[in-house]
């Protein structure tokens, strides 16, 4: 039987996808830091006074238990800013955690909407959510 | 080697202080550096002017909505309530504090009526239009009427922790429950 090149090709190919779903699958999801921080930077009034619409927050956050299921907001503004839910001074941080899944909406004046939304996911244990939570995480990267 | 355990007692006590006002601890969203909770005086449900300077000494929760809020506000006060329960001995050190966003409906005696139906220590605040918008600009409160649903107001629905020297330490969003308030009060009674 003749063997065509291609399919001498896919044998490694193949085994690489299957390391990789294996590794995905079989190892333990990890973050550097629980925290997922976002920062009002300084000059950010100034900037919107002078009529640029800066977007500080966005108004949809994910995070996800036992991964980066702390939320960090910090103002290194010179004024105080609504930032998320509330009011913070100048140099000022404020730290939420998470213990429970769910979704989270928080009043947010600095969006049009109004809102902003936490979305807080349960902790990838099992195999397949490893592999769906690490093909989340590489989509978002990527777009 | 009595120095020694002394030393070493002194040094576990000062390590669980610092643990026990450890911010991070706190189930809450905590602010760093906390600052403090910025002054008002309203009309308050016990017949006597509300401010926040009357609870030195006690832990103040202090929450925003109004009486006749069907979704919202129930939830919040009867958790607030079975937090205070939760206090055992304590409870008393506890002062729960509520801000209508409707002074329109919520004068002193129905905010009295309907506070003492969940707690009758908890306190409530009105005033007018325009010393209840300076307090929620203050505090970050957003608070607006929805068309079409009889005067119904959708508003902010968390809730501020603030300590015994008068700092807002921490913000607790809707929904938690009353075991994680339990739980951030004892930190901050604890706590100097």
């Amino acid at each position: 039987m003749k063997v065509l090149r291609w399919q001498w090709l896919a044998v490694p190919v193949c085994a690489g996808v299957l390391g990789a779903l294996g590794w995905a699958a079989f190892t333990p999801v990890q973050s550097s830091s629980r925290e997922a921080l976002f920062e009002i930077p300084d000059g950010t009034w100034e900037r919107r006074m002078s009529g640029d619409l800066v977007e500080i927050l966005p108004s949809e956050i994910r995070l996800t238990l036992g991964v980066q299921d702390v939320l960090l907001l910090r103002n290194l503004d010179r004024v105080p800013q609504v930032f998320g839910p509330t009011v913070m001074m100048p140099r000022q941080s404020f730290r939420l955690p998470f213990e429970v899944a769910s979704s989270y909406q928080f009043a947010c004046t600095a969006h049009a909407s109004g809102q902003m939304t936490v979305i807080v996911e349960p902790q990838p244990l099992s195999p397949w959510a490893r592999v769906r939570w690490r093909a989340i995480q590489l989509w978002a990267a990527a777009t | 080697m009595k120095h020694a355990i002394l030393l070493l007692a002194t040094w576990l006590l000062c390590a669980a202080a610092v643990a026990a006002d450890d911010g991070a601890a706190l189930k809450a969203g905590v602010f760093e550096p906390a600052r403090l909770a910025p002054a008002f005086t309203l009309e308050g449900s016990d017949g006597s002017p509300l401010a926040l300077e009357r609870y030195r000494g006690k832990v103040v929760l202090l929450g925003f909505g109004f009486t006749s809020c069907a979704e919202v506000c129930p939830i919040t006060l009867l958790t607030l309530a079975q937090a205070r329960k939760l206090l055992g001995a304590q409870a008393d050190e506890l002062q729960v504090v509520y801000v209508t966003v409707d002074p329109e409906r919520d004068d002193t005696a129905r905010m009295k009526r309907y506070l003492a139906a969940f707690d009758p220590s908890f306190v409530g605040g009105t005033g007018t239009d325009a010393q209840l918008a300076a307090v929620r600009k203050e505090y970050g409160i957003a608070a607006s009427k929805q068309a079409g649903r009889d005067g119904s107001f959708s508003h902010s629905s968390f809730v501020y922790l603030i300590d015994r020297v008068g700092r807002l330490r921490a913000l607790m969003p809707y929904g938690r429950p009353p075991e994680d308030y339990a739980h951030d009060v004892g930190i901050l009674l604890a706590s100097p």
